[in-house]
Parts: C-alpha cells; structure tokens; sequence
C-alpha cells in the first residue's frame, strides 16, 4: 500500500515539476513578448499589435470555415454537374429545386418536424420545470436525471432506440402484444400516422409518417433537458411573493400559471422558440442514425439537411446542393426576422 | 397530501421514462445474443456478459476510434479555450480602431447555419489536402463566435482596477492576462471548455464527410458504421453505444455544476 502510495507520490511530483516547469517556460515566453510589444513606444500602435496578435487565430479560423464559405456556397449554386466544377448555369439550379417535388417533401417534413418538436418539448419542458420547481426535496436528483440525454450523443443513443422500435424483436411491438393491440413497423413505417389512427379514412400520404413520429419523440426525449433547465432557472428567478399573493386572493394554480408565470416566462419561451426553431431546421444526427441513412421508409424522413446531404455526398451534385442549403438559410433567417417581428412584439420585459 | 404526492409521482414517472432506454442499453450490453432480442419483459441478463466487451474491441476497431476521438475532441477544446480566451481578452481590454465593427462580424458568423459551409469547406479541405487527417477534424472548429462572446463577457466582468494596479506594477497585457485574468474567469473557461468537448465528441456530419478511412474514424461515425454492418448482433450494438456514451455521461456527473450554468449561459446571454 504504501509502495503504492509513494510510487503515486513521485508520478505526481514528475507531473507537478513539468507543468511548473511548462507554466515558467510560458510565463518567460509571455515576459518577452510583452517586452516587445512595450517596445513600441506609441500607444495606439501596441494596441493595435496586440489585437492582431490575440485575435489572429480565430479570425483565420471563422474568415476561412466561416465567411469564406458563405460567399463560396452562393458562387457554387450557380453551377451544374458534378463536384461543382460543371457549366455556368445561373438561377438553373434554384429554379429546378424549387419545381422538384423531392425538395417539397423535404420541406415539408422539416416543416413536420419543427411542428412536432417545438411544442411537444417545450410544453412537456415547461410542466416538469414547474413541477421541480414546485416539489422541495429530489430537485438535483430529479434535474440530473432529466438532463442526461441531452449530454449523450444522438448517435448511440439512437441504436437503443432501434433496438426497442425493432418490428421484429423490440420491446415497443412486445408491450403491443402484450396489451392484445396490432404490432407496427415504427421506424420503418412510411404512412402517415393519421392514417393508421383513422384506420384509413385519411389518406395514408397525409401527415407525418409513423418513422417521422418516432424521429420527433426521439427528439423531444433528447432535448426536454435542456429546456427543463432554462425554465427552472427561469422559474426561480420569478418573485414568490407574487405567486403567493395570487393564491391568497384565491386564483387557481392554472390560473397562476397563465396569468402570472407565463407572462413573466415570455422572454425565456420566446428564446427558447427561435433556438429550438433554428436547431429543428438544422436537424442530421437524429435522423441519420434512426433510419440508416437519414431518407427513411419512402424517403419520408429525409428533412431538407438530409436531402442536401445525399445530393453532395451521394450524387457529388454541389451546386444543387449548395443551392438548396442557400434556400434553406433563406428560410431560417425569414423564420428567425418573422418570429423576431411578430411574437417578439408581444414579449414581456421587465 | 394528494397535492404533495401527486407532482411528486409524476416526476418520478417521468425520469423513469427518461432514463429507461439508458437501463436497457446497459442491461442489453451484458446479455446474449438471444436474450437481446427476445422480446420479453426479462430487464435483467441471466448471466452478466462481461466478454462483449472484448467481443465488441474486436469486431470493430473502437480502439482506434476512442483515440481519433480523443484526440480531435482534447484538441479542439484546446484550441477553443486558448482562440477565446485571446480574442475575448482583446475585445473586452484592447482599444484599436474598428474594434466594435470586428465584433460585430464574428457575432455575426453565430448566424450563418453550419450546413451551408458544409459543401465549401469539404472544398476546400480537398483543396489543402486534409482529406482524411486530423486537421481537417480539427482546425475547423478551433474557433467559434459564441466561445469569444463568452470569454469577453467574462472578461468584461472584472474590475477595472486589476489592471491599472497590474500595470502601475509594470505588467503588460499578456502577463496580465495569464497571471491575473485566467484565474479568475476560470469558470467561464471550464464553461467553454465543456461545450467544445461535448460538441467535438458528439459531431456527426462533418467527421462523416471529411473522413472515409476506417483509421480515421471517430466514435460517433464508427458506430454508425458498426451499426449497418453489425445490425443484427444486438448485444455488441448496445455495448458500444455504451461505451461511446460513457466519456460524455462521466464528465457530466463529473462537472454537473458547470454543464448546468454552461447551459444557462447559453440560455440567458445566448
């Protein structure tokens, strides 16, 4: 034990000298440095140096793989064939994604899914905040736990999810079976979820399909934590007093809630409305690692990031697909300025 | 009584819910083949199969891709910490003409969507030859807008004095910045660094792309991999989403407090 102990001791001492060692070396480096930079004698001038110097990483660093290929991906749309190198061919490639119909039903499953995560999450989000919020012991316990997926990669957590929405031997069609109810193909299933709860009065191309469903639950378990976080802190710096006082004068806890905590929540629901709405249109990994391939049965999970990705790396199409990652930028920045104008408006701050 | 219990109960349904598929991965890990994929509600393995594990390391090299993994993920929160801790220090500190406009440019670049740079910068790793290197898993994401905002808040938060006294002691602005600042914006720092650990470790697309060879795979594209070829043995499938899952969950419960306020600094400055 007590070999151990020193042996531990002199790895730890080896490790100590070289980081002091180390931070004596940096210190001599940033002495000199400093030095020259005091050797300009005009003020305005060393400062200017310094910037450059403190900021020159990661101005190359966002220039390149930030501002550069924004400007490289518009001058990209405007060629066709393959790699991006083919002809010129102007607004072809807008005009010819904005006649396909694949690109619609991308559209509209990233519509779905913005639809069907954003409110899910944030209601769900908003009821266990209040709840943790309300409850005095288990609140750290609580918070841990509901956190935790939210720290797991979408990737590994989403081979469980196969692995339960397996149709063959998941756990999901075994509870079913259990329950006397019809198995389904979850995952795998194309048709709309409408029409396998109207036992096909509606058409079974309407809606979202049953696999876009189980990408948004997927989701919605992913992120919930998050959110649970922002409300609670949101939640806790509202003043008790004025819950209290309500509930003196005898209003219900619903009551409470819309009248009261809502209301003095808007800033943290309206952030978290435009963050969550930018991520939903932003969403792959989910995607990509529930179906295999991000497409889906039928392609009725493919979301327009999805069809981007197959058009660049599956049929080397760059100009289209930057054309279409053009579009799609369009349509979050209007998302973003129309949430920004019209529910920002009604926002309340303090 | 009932108002008490009642909330009380729903949570603990709710975590329970929450934290299933992460019980069933776990337990899934241990069992057999078989029993991973009969369906029933038997939670438990009947025996505890220590062996897939070794059985996993040796149907994939997740060896190798632990170490890409690593490697990129130490050096990109390397890279992140030290870009942003130099550009917040020049912003919050320095004075130089167009300092506001600079600013303002790389807050900026928070807004153009990651996918859009995507077919360019793919391009443009071609172009430098970092085709299926570190580099290009690397340099990119060295350097992010929303890591220099937090740092020049941070920075911004401490008292002028400190360096007016520093420098009356003939200490310039690096030393200052080293001996003095880092020290105490350390959280902020721990902050940033937790972000662009877990970010790099979680990536998908970008090492999807940038890479296609098996030795330069990181975790989450070798699982993906794993996965289409590997479908069926289920057992070794939810042994490695375990282990792929067991450095971030660590270094949650490890710095809980940090991810908590990491996450509330996104929520409230963001």
């Amino acid at each position: 034990m007590t070999g151990r102990d020193s042996t531990v001791r002199g790895m730890m001492g080896i490790v100590g000298g070289v980081v002091e060692g180390l931070a004596a070396f940096v210190d001599g480096c940033v002495g000199r440095l400093d030095d020259i930079f005091d050797g300009v004698r005009r003020r305005g001038l060393k400062d200017v140096l310094l910037a450059v110097f403190l900021l020159g990483p990661s101005l190359v660093v966002l220039g390149a793989f930030g501002v550069a290929p924004l400007v490289a991906a518009v001058y990209m749309s405007l060629f066709g064939g393959k790699y991006g190198v083919g002809p010129f061919v102007g607004l072809g490639n807008y005009v010819e994604a904005l006649g396909s119909g694949a690109f619609w039903r991308s559209f509209v499953v990233t519509v779905y899914y913005a639809a069907g995560t954003i409110p899910i999450t944030m209601a769900l989000s908003f009821v266990v905040a209040y709840g943790l919020f309300r409850i005095v012991r288990g609140r750290g316990l609580f918070r841990t736990v509901y956190f935790l997926p939210y720290v797991t990669s979408a990737v590994a957590a989403a081979m469980v999810w196969r692995a339960i929405l397996n149709p063959q031997f998941g756990l999901a069609n075994y509870v079913l079976g259990q329950l006397g109810l019809a198995p389904h193909n979850w995952l795998l299933e194309p048709r709309s979820i409408l029409y396998l709860v109207s036992d096909g009065r509606v058409p079974a191309w309407a809606g979202p399909s049953l696999a876009l469903c189980c990408v948004i639950l997927f989701e919605v378990w992913h992120s919930s934590g998050f959110m649970i976080v922002i409300f609670l802190a949101g939640l806790t710096a509202i003043p008790r007093e004025l819950e209290e006082a309500a509930r003196i004068d005898g209003a219900s806890v619903f009551q409470v809630i819309r009248r009261i905590i809502l209301p003095l929540l808007s800033p943290t629901l309206f952030f978290l409305a435009i963050v969550s709405a930018i991520k939903a249109f932003q969403a792959f990994n989910s995607f990509y690692a529930l179906t295999g391939d991000g497409r889906g049965p039928v392609d009725t999970t493919q979301n327009m990031i999805v069809y981007i990705y197959s058009n660049f790396y599956e049929y080397q199409r760059w100009g289209y697909g930057t054309a279409v990652a053009t579009l799609l930028c369009i349509a979050i920045v209007t998302l973003t300025v129309l949430q920004w104008r019209f529910v920002g408006r009604r926002v309340h701050y303090e | 009584m009932i108002r008490k219990t009642l909330p009380f109960l729903a949570l603990t349904l709710g975590a329970a819910v929450t934290a299933f598929p992460f019980f069933w991965m776990i337990t899934a890990a241990f069992k057999t083949l078989s029993e991973a994929t009969n369906p029933s509600l038997s939670l438990f393995p009947a025996q505890w199969q220590w062996q897939n594990f070794v059985a996993t390391f040796q149907a994939a090299p997740f060896g190798t891709y632990f170490f890409n993994s690593f490697v990129v993920a130490f050096a990109v929160t390397a890279g992140v910490v030290l870009t942003s801790l130099m550009a917040g220090y020049a912003f919050a500190r320095l004075d130089f003409p167009g300092r506001h406009m600079l600013f303002a440019l790389v807050l900026a670049t928070m807004m153009v969507p990651f996918e859009i740079t995507l077919i360019p910068n793919f391009a443009l790793i071609h172009k430098l030859g970092w085709y299926n290197t570190y580099p290009a898993l690397i340099v990119p994401w060295c350097a992010n807008a929303f890591s220099i905002f937090l740092m020049r808040q941070a920075f911004m938060g401490l008292p002028g004095d400190y360096f007016d006294a520093a420098k009356v002691d003939g200490c310039g602005h690096l030393r200052f910045l080293i001996r003095i600042a880092v020290p105490l914006v350390k959280p902020a720092m721990v902050t940033v660094g937790l972000f662009a650990f877990l970010g790099s470790y979680n990536s998908l697309i970008w090492p999807l792309v940038v890479t296609s060879e098996d030795t330069m795979r990181v975790v989450q594209v070798g699982l993906t991999v794993f996965s289409g070829a590997e479908g069926v043995r289920l057992h070794l499938l939810m042994c490695a989403s375990t282990i792929v899952i067991l450095p971030t969950v660590a270094l949650y419960f490890a710095a809980q407090k940090y991810f908590l306020e990491a996450s509330l600094g996104a929520g409230i400055k963001g």
